[in-house]
């Protein structure tokens, strides 16, 4: 090994705090990216192997009742690869203890064999014995949640009757990864089950010997998924076909889908304005750890070592620091991307999982550490290379302070020396400062964008349950009904206020842009249930058109006084086109809006409600929540304190969970730049402040020299900080926002204020560390070091 | 620079109007006034003049480690002035050895490691543990500077210098911060250097005594040559008068 490489050694042993420093802040960047892409590509790789592995079916189609003869006409249209067909009906499962029925949907599984296309997993207990009608299959989320096992009895009703059926094992689907009430946004394990029969069985509950209600075809790959489509209706349409759709609008997938890009979006969004800010820091470290071996360079300079040599060994040094932060990050980010890995397989009930990493990112953090790094070693070293040996072998000429002195003469009289120190030094570097400041600025700004994004979560919450539903309860019908049931509802004691709704399932397509989803009827002017404006009034409903949620106006890329196709997916199925004349602000889903008199007339189906928002006193809740269970025509009851523990619950623990660890992220980035900040200007004054402690100044008026520089470059930083982190967090809120939700970024003065904490904190604690240092130097080292 | 390295006779450096001034205006500095001198091969020349008398300035600009603002430095018909910064690189590189007041060792190598580094990029460097050897330092050279006492350490840096087999040996200062008994011991390997290397060396100092060792002694004042003397007899370092 050359002299030259042990000095590298040796050297980066010397300075190893403050290379494990700065080596930390950019590791911490790079982990992040690796973590957040490694999650990414793994859940989208078990995904995929979870699909294939139980043969997820490609294309879903609905019929009131096909006979089964029709599979194989079905399996012969070009390009399909599989069909099957089942019976599936709604169920309200009776548990005791539960004051509301809960809903379910039972599927079918054929008599003998597995299925052809979306099987299931067995998680416990056994398959169906096909001789016994009385076996189900169980969702293992749903058992999970009300302590269900195999073994145990379950009371149920379908098609209006009511029987008790033996679980005899638990499962899981693809299919149903997500089991979202209908009409509810957030899923919800306790709140609805998936029940697993028979074919014979089913069919009998639901009048469906010898036919199906649901055809499932698998396609290959590369085919028109579109003409398949096509041919799929034209076959059921004669039974009652209710649109075939495609796997990207199943709803489950599209609730996965959509979590994983919104961790996808994040992973691209957010990481890099981290990684950024942990990049600009090591350049400004390393220019200023390089400045200082100027007289060593100088040195190795006068021994007739070139340019390229110097540079080179210096390189060297940045690189192992860069190099190592970030390979150090690329461990650390892979151990916890394993980590949540772990968690979200559970979040997204993945029975097994596929470990995928992505080089990319290795790559990404490799070069931006090591390009930010070499940018800041190549800056002061062409500077060094431009002296000649003799000047650089000298200590820089002491910086000239006379004009600094020269500024406010008059303050020179209320300052004491050290005051006076201090002052100059931030006056007489302004670009050395400004440097720090905005290090530590940006630092900050992490902190603000985070805080700021952790309020916008409450935002979202606070405005979709509080403003835009007053509600407490929400009555769905099992049909469309006059509105002799709202009176129904009103009549009820403990009702305080009811206000109908009808929701009727459409695709919504706007050219070649559609989405699945429903149209809500709202009266004219709603109280319970509304569309708001920006400013959280009301939007009044009009007869005259449809009103779209900014998500939905940008899903389907289209804009007041543009014409929306609406393909009822209900009754007679027509097909309607209404202008769109409003956008409303929403923070959860996407929901389209009409007029409920108006809807119903368009539908040719006057009078009609499919559910209604209720205000319940909260002392009759109990006796309000019985009459629900024993009306025939209510086919679920959801409480809104339900739907917002699921949201919460579903932010917590999907994509949203992710800002937790993102926030102590930034605070370690924040740590990390003041703390760096504090060593770098210890490291330049070391001399200076032995020098005061041998002409007699006490530790306390020695780390006030330095301490009290560091003090005002923190106070400088905070309000720049705050002004960055106002920008910096609406890059970081669209990160954070998905299809599901969007995240406002929200700006409150205890959002700054803990932000401003954070920081000083951090410089409170860096100062007194580096305090000690201060207080252990030893005196007589420093001074013997040559000047 | 393919220039051999010179006989005893000819002239090492010869120096015409060299001129150095550090800053501007009113507030510039003439560190050198037109210096004329011929400096010849294998002597050993002492510079001696108070602080800011320029001898440093001479010694940093012919040992290529500074720019001259005026006048001409010829090294064996090569004019030094001339040079771009690669080719002052190559000259320090193939003909030069530094003996610093404060030696600049390396905190972070050992003795032997100091001296390695420069034998590595040396033309035709003498072995580390000769060159340390002739400092009379081969007992210590796996201690890091920071265990080496003053004359140690400077010992160290003269073996650092020579082990490259210099053509000159710049000496600034080199018994400065050492006490008299040290201060000879390490003027003796200097002269030790000059006679069995053939190099020339130049020793900047302010110890007039120094003076008596010397084949030639240039006093210098106020940035320009006051007196150059031939010594007629040489008194050996360990006679010295401190």
């Amino acid at each position: 090994m050359s002299p030259l490489d042990r000095k590298l050694l040796r050297d980066l042993w010397r300075i190893k705090g403050q290379a494990i420093a700065i080596g930390a802040v950019i590791g911490v960047g790079v982990l992040m990216l690796v973590m957040m892409t490694g999650l990414v590509t793994s859940l989208d790789e078990t995904r995929r192997a979870y699909y294939e592995r139980y043969r997820l079916a490609d294309i879903f189609a609905p019929v009131t009742r096909a006979p089964d003869r029709l599979i194989a006409d079905l399996a012969a249209i070009p390009g399909v690869s599989a069909a099957e067909g089942r019976v599936t009906g709604s169920a309200l499962i009776d548990l005791p203890g539960v004051d509301l029925p809960l809903r379910a949907q039972a599927v079918s599984l054929p008599d003998f064999g597995e299925p052809r296309l979306n099987d299931v997993y067995l998680s416990a207990g056994r398959r169906l014995d096909s001789d016994r009608s009385d076996e189900i299959l169980l969702l293992e989320g749903f058992a999970k949640a009300h302590g269900l096992q195999p073994g145990d009895a379950l009371s149920a009703t379908m098609n209006g009757a009511r029987r008790t059926f033996r679980i005899v094992g638990l499962a899981q689907s693809p299919e149903f990864l997500y089991t979202t009430a209908p009409g509810e946004l957030a899923p919800d394990d306790s709140r609805f089950g998936v029940i697993w029969m028979s074919r014979t069985a089913l069919a009998a509950a639901y009048d469906m010997e010898g036919a199906f209600n649901q055809a499932l075809l698998s396609v290959g790959r590369g085919d028109e998924r579109a003409a398949v489509l096509d041919a799929v209706d034209r076959i059921l349409d004669p039974h009652g076909g209710l649109g075939a759709y495609g796997l990207e609008n199943h709803e489950s997938n599209r609730f996965v889908s959509e979590e994983i890009s919104g961790l996808r979006a994040m992973s691209s969004g957010v990481p890099p304005i981290f990684l950024g800010v942990a990049a600009f820091l090591l350049y400004i470290v390393v220019s200023r750890m390089v400045q200082a071996e100027r007289e060593q360079i100088g040195l190795m300079k006068a021994f007739g070592y070139t340019n390229v040599e110097v540079g080179a060994h210096y390189f060297k040094l940045i690189l192992a620091i860069a190099a190592g932060g970030a390979l150090a990050g690329c461990l650390a980010g892979i151990a916890a991307g394993r980590a949540l890995i772990g968690v979200y397989l559970e979040y997204f009930k993945f029975p097994f999982l596929v470990f995928q990493l992505d080089p990319q990112a290795f790559v990404i953090g490799f070069g931006v550490s090591v390009l930010a790094a070499s940018a800041g070693g190549l800056v002061v070293l062409r500077g060094v290379f431009a002296l000649t040996p003799a000047t650089a072998m000298r200590p820089p000429a002491p910086p000239d302070y006379s004009r600094a002195g020269r500024i406010g003469r008059s303050l020179n009289r209320l300052l004491d020396q050290p005051s006076r120190m201090v002052l100059r030094r931030l006056t007489r570097q302004p670009g050395r400062m400004a440097g720090a400041v905005i290090g530590i600025a940006a630092g900050m700004a992490l902190s603000v964008g985070m805080i700021s994004i952790l309020s916008g979560f409450d935002r979202t919450l606070a405005l979709t349950f509080s403003v835009i539903d007053r509600s407490d309860v929400t009555v769905t019908f099992t049909e469309a009904l006059s509105e002799n049931a709202i009176l129904e509802l009103q009549r009820m004691p403990g009702v305080i206020e009811v206000e109908p709704v009808r929701i009727v399932p459409a695709v919504l397509r706007n050219g070649l842009k559609t989405y699945r989803g429903v149209i809500n009827g709202l009266v004219t002017e709603p109280r319970l249930n509304r569309a708001v404006d920006q400013d959280v009034a009301t939007i009044p409903m009009r007869q005259e058109g449809v009103i779209l949620a900014t998500a939905l106006a940008d899903i389907l890329d289209i804009a007041p006084g543009e014409t929306l196709t609406v393909e009822v997916r209900e009754g007679r199925q027509p097909v309607l086109d209404i202008p769109v004349i409003g956008i409303a602000e929403t923070l959860l889903g996407s929901p389209a809006y009409m007029e409920l008199g108006a809807l119903n007339r368009a539908l040719r189906e006057p009078n009609r409600v499919s559910g209604a928002y209720l205000r319940v006193d909260g002392a009759q809740r109990e006796s309000v929540y019985r009459q629900l269970k024993d009306m025939p025509t209510v086919a679920g009851v959801s409480l809104k304190a339900d739907a917002r523990d699921a949201f919460q619950k579903l932010m917590d623990t999907g994509a949203g969970a992710m800002r937790y660890i993102m926030a102590a992220i930034a605070a370690i980035i924040t740590f990390g730049i003041v703390y760096n900040a504090a060593r770098i200007a210890y490291a330049e004054r070391a001399r200076d402040l032995a020098s005061l402690r041998v002409i007699g100044f006490t530790k306390g008026e020695v780390a006030f020299v330095l301490l009290g520089e560091l003090a005002a470059v923190t106070l400088v930083a905070l309000p720049v900080g705050a002004l960055l982190g106002y920008y910096l967090s609406f890059g970081i809120a669209a990160g954070f926002s998905s299809d599901l939700y969007q995240i406002p970024a929200v700006f409150t003065p205890e959002s700054y204020g803990a932000a401003a904490l954070a920081v000083i904190a951090a410089a409170v604690a860096s100062g007194w560390l580096v305090k000690r240092d201060i207080d252990r130097a030893d005196l007589i080292a420093a001074l013997k070091t040559r000047e | 620079m393919a220039a051999e390295s010179p006989q005893k006779g000819a002239t090492a450096y010869r120096i015409s109007g060299l001129t150095k001034v550090y800053g501007e205006g009113p507030a510039a500095v003439h560190a050198l006034r037109g210096v004329d001198l011929d400096i010849p091969a294998g002597e050993l020349v002492v510079l001696l003049g108070p602080s800011g008398s320029g001898k440093s300035t001479l010694l940093n600009i012919i040992g290529g480690l500074d720019r001259a603002s005026d006048g001409q430095a010829l090294f064996q018909d090569q004019e030094l002035t001339a040079l771009s910064d690669g080719q002052l690189t190559r000259y320090r590189r193939d003909h030069v050895g530094f003996v610093f007041q404060f030696y600049n060792l390396m905190p972070s190598l050992t003795a032997h490691e100091n001296v390695e580094l420069v034998t590595e990029i040396a033309r035709d460097p003498m072995d580390p543990d000769d060159a340390l050897a002739l400092v009379g330092l081969h007992a210590r050279t796996d201690h890091f500077p920071a265990q080496l006492s003053g004359g140690e350490q400077q010992r160290v840096a003269i073996a650092r210098a020579v082990a490259k087999q210099p053509t000159v040996l710049f000496c600034d200062e080199p018994t400065g911060a050492l006490d008299s008994t040290t201060g000879r011991a390490v003027l003796k390997v200097l002269k030790d250097v000059n006679e069995r290397l053939g190099a020339t060396v130049l020793i900047v100092t302010h110890a007039a005594a120094t003076a008596a060792m010397a084949d030639r002694v240039i006093h210098f004042a106020d940035g320009a040559i006051r007196e150059v003397i031939v010594n007629a007899t040489k008194l050996a370092p360990e006679d010295i008068e401190w």
